[in-house]
């Protein structure tokens, strides 16, 4: 279904101009105010330089008659694989994880593939930019934050060394099948579980004094080959420069993980969180935010209530706990809209809803004076939209990313055009 | 059980009539009827319209500003089954899912609070020829034999491509000629079955001695499939697999009933519709194998227009749950109507399963499985308050949430009293 609109958003590519002018259009700022109807967003070298009624298009601009539509910040999939992974049961197209258990130093962002045909599907849903992360082991390596369009994956970055991941330990008691037998890796009572999550806390403290411990003996002066980059790669984190992305989902890990992050001095964002209601009066406490696991995810025991995993986010809210939605994949990254609507029947506002997957998660990640709104200085990614971006039967009809409308074209409607026409 | 609980059950489970009444009846096979009213009678649906007033003594809901759609069927799922694959050999016709349901699955409960209330429970994707397949009604909490969906038609598993020929056993198949060649293989040992049983009756009625053939379970399923009694549900992906199995199928004089996943139907859509089989596929998935990697969110549009009987199954205990929103997905992603969308996922699969006489719309005589919406069943924003299988409610949002209260106070007690027994030494932190 290619709107006039649309088909005017594709012809500005070829002259890729610089300053856009997108007039008359219904503008959901995010920033506090109400919708502003009739409204302009004037864009600049990527960035926006102007938005209210009665803007001026500047000489040689490119303007966009947006009357009837809504122009809202792009979205944001604040936990990706975007770009990482092409097809799931090829292990050669995945570098999603590497060997070993602790590899601070690796940047997830120097693996974006930008022809990933992943990247031209989510955009065609609106999503502008997204967390691209590592995982696997304890410390997975260092998440990238990706404009979802550049020709090269440095021109995407737009943060190289974002957050590190960090899978929290978890006290799992396994119930072995007749036949198998107890090993170290799957202990079958509560004390054998604990003695062995406490010595894997223990060996995260260890890299930690290991890495404080390296920064004194830096402070004295290393030689050339003294220097550990893997050490070196904490030192940001340990300063409280660069949050820990720390993956928890049980409540007592969650409460564990909090207390861990405080004693040592550390930034935690938390990830993932199936319980986190279940703590969010620590979490509010200790402005603990929290980048949810995908909303539409059956509830984690048998006997939680069916809307567990989709009342959670309305909880989450009440209690006053910053929260971003994410789809944790590359191939489903289009339904982030999707995981944030699942909750409002639930008990969550709209209005959050909407700034979970644009403004929070920006917020939250340190990049709000970049991204997340659509206000003066701010990147211009933007969507252009015939309705509400959580329903789905809204259609993508523009989209911006660093103040260039983008084609929502992809692989699959090239398919599909093929084949419709198939005599 | 709480008595006020006790009561609501016994006043909404089994009444003698049931009107929902000012609702917005979304019949999907006649339109949609704004404050009209739904009499249910005998588990049936008795009569609707604008002017349907309740006899003496029905149980009256008052629907207004809520939506009724027909129950969800789901024409593929692997929900209440205790075990999916029997994956020992290349033809396991002769086992059936009926034999491992289990009735407790809470997945069950899970998807009627979504409005499912009929699935088709697939064997599994590891063999050409898999085990039997069967419907079944959401009656959770009833035995394994009360959720068989009675008169419908039982099915059998087909499976193509990736999943067949994979696995590290040194055994035929290893590619896609070799699984064509498995279930061509299976059918012509099946003919020689049927022709063998042929023979014996045929000397009986002629009144000569003749001993008769030894039974075979596996043959048999593949005997009632050539005769037209058993559906065949094959699972899917790339457009040439996919012209394979409708050629050898043309070439035997079997039917295909529906197409499962068939993620390249659109590639394939006019050899699909001439065969006449249905397609059942995926609202969006892809990229997560090669197979998938040509996959379109356009597939269900696209194979609708070129006349194919399409339904959104969701394989997974998850989608199940809100089928009406991947049903959203084809008006997106192809421009169908809602009416159409809303068929995916109600009609379509039912007519794709036989039992369209039974379920899939709103109308007279249909059995009473439906669901009661609070708002549009497209929107994202509508919930399920109320699900009804054959009249009788089996989710109820209120009725959840007084039970919940009920279940963390029994879990209390219980803890407490695990507590009070136990020295303090060795308590374990609340999980």
């Amino acid at each position: 279904m290619m709107r006039p609109i649309a088909l005017l958003v594709m012809g500005t590519l070829a002259a890729s101009a610089q300053t856009i002018l997108i007039r008359n259009a219904t503008v959901h700022t995010l920033a506090g105010e109400a919708p502003l109807e009739g409204a302009s967003v004037l864009i600049d070298n990527g960035k926006i330089t102007g938005v209210g009624r009665g803007l001026r298009a500047p000489k040689g601009a490119e303007i966009i008659e947006a009357k009837g539509k809504h122009l809202y910040p792009g979205m944001f999939d604040a936990f990706s694989v975007l770009g990482l992974a092409e097809i799931g049961a090829v292990d050669v197209t995945r570098d999603v994880s590497e060997k070993g258990d602790f590899n601070p130093q690796l940047e997830a962002v120097i693996g974006v593939n930008p022809e990933s045909e992943h990247l031209a599907v989510a955009r065609a849903n609106g999503i502008t930019h997204a967390v691209t992360a590592m995982t696997g082991g304890v410390m997975a390596g260092q998440a990238g934050v990706i404009h979802l369009d550049g020709w090269t994956w440095e021109e995407m970055a737009i943060e190289r060394g974002g957050p590190l991941f960090v899978e929290w330990p978890a006290i799992r008691v396994y119930s072995l099948s007749p036949g198998q037998s107890a090993d170290s890796k799957r202990p079958t009572t509560f004390k054998a579980a604990k003695e062995k999550y406490d010595k894997e806390v223990a060996e995260i403290v260890a890299w930690l004094d290991g890495a404080r411990q390296y920064a004194k003996a830096k402070q004295a002066g290393l030689k050339p080959g003294e220097v550990d980059r893997k050490l070196e790669a904490l030192l940001p984190y340990l300063a409280g420069e660069r949050p820990l992305l720390v993956h928890a989902d049980r409540e007592r890990e969650i409460r564990d993980a909090v207390a861990f992050t405080e004693e040592q001095g550390l930034k935690m964002i938390l990830l993932g969180g199936e319980d986190a209601a279940k703590a969010k009066d620590l979490l509010a406490e200790k402005s603990i935010p929290v980048i949810l696991g995908p909303t539409q995810s059956l509830p984690p025991r048998e006997d939680d209530a069916y809307d567990a995993v989709y009342a959670q986010p309305g909880e989450l809210a009440a209690a006053g706990v910053k929260f971003a939605f994410a789809t944790f994949t590359a191939s489903d990254s289009r339904t982030l809209p999707y995981e944030a609507a699942a909750a409002i029947p639930f008990g969550l506002p709209k209005d959050e809803a909407l700034k979970a997957i644009t403004r929070y998660p920006a917020e939250i990640l340190g990049l709000g004076d970049r991204l997340g709104t659509i206000e003066e200085g701010k990147i211009a990614n933007l969507i252009l939209t015939d309705g509400d971006p959580l329903e789905i039967t809204t259609q993508i009809e523009g989209l911006f990313i660093q103040g260039k409308a983008v084609s929502t074209d992809n692989k699959q409607r090239r398919l599909y055009e093929k084949y419709r026409a198939r005599p | 059980m709480r008595p006020l609980v006790l009561a609501l059950l016994t006043a909404a489970l089994a009444p003698a009539a049931t009107l929902i009444q000012n609702a917005t009846l979304v019949t999907v096979s006649h339109g949609t009827l704004e404050k009209a009213s739904l009499l249910i009678e005998g588990g049936k649906i008795a009569a609707l319209g604008p002017d349907v007033t309740a006899p003496a003594g029905a149980t009256v809901i008052d629907a207004s500003d809520h939506y009724v759609l027909p129950g969800i069927v789901d024409c593929h799922s692997h929900l209440a089954a205790d075990s999916i694959n029997e994956s020992s050999v290349a033809v396991s016709s002769m086992v059936s899912m009926e034999d491992v349901l289990n009735p407790e699955d809470i997945s069950i409960y899970r998807a009627l609070a979504g409005g499912v209330t009929t699935a088709n429970i697939l064997h599994g994707s590891a063999n050409p020829i898999g085990g039997r397949c069967t419907v079944i009604k959401m009656r959770w909490g009833r035995d394994a034999e009360r959720l068989l969906f009675q008169g419908a038609k039982p099915g059998i598993k087909f499976a193509l491509g990736e999943n067949p020929k994979r696995g590290s056993k040194p055994v035929h198949p290893g590619s896609r000629q070799g699984v064509n060649d498995v279930i061509r293989e299976a059918f012509l040992r099946a003919k020689a079955y049927q022709a063998a049983w042929k023979d014996y009756d045929a000397a009986r009625q002629a009144g000569r001695r003749a001993l008769p053939p030894r039974r075979d379970l596996q043959l048999e399923a593949l005997a009632e499939v050539l005769e037209g009694k058993r559906l065949v549900h094959a699972h899917c992906y790339r457009a040439d697999e996919i012209l394979a199995l409708i050629r050898l199928a043309d070439e035997i004089g079997f039917k295909i009933r529906t197409l499962q996943h068939v993620l390249e139907g659109y590639k394939v859509a006019d050899e699909i519709a001439a065969h006449g089989a249905g397609a059942s596929t995926f609202s969006d998935w892809w990229g997560y194998k090669v197979e998938a990697y040509d996959a379109i969110p356009y597939n269900a549009a696209l194979m609708t227009r070129r006349g194919i009987l399409v339904s959104i199954n969701s394989d997974s205990d998850e989608e199940i749950r809100h089928l009406n929103q991947e049903a959203a997905k084809t008006i997106k992603w192809g421009g169908l109507s809602e009416d159409e969308a809303l068929a995916l996922v109600t009609l379509n699969p039912a007519k794709q399963l036989m039992i369209d006489d039974r379920v899939g719309s709103l109308d007279v005589g249909k059995d009473a499985d439906l669901a009661i919406w609070d708002g549009p069943p497209l929107s994202v924003y509508s919930k399920v308050l109320t699900t009804f299988v054959d009249g009788e409610i089996f989710f109820d949002r209120e009725l959840d949430r007084q039970r919940r209260i009920e279940l963390t106070l029994e879990k209390q007690k219980l803890l407490e009293e695990l507590e009070g027994k136990k020295p303090s030494a060795e308590k374990e932190p609340a999980r």
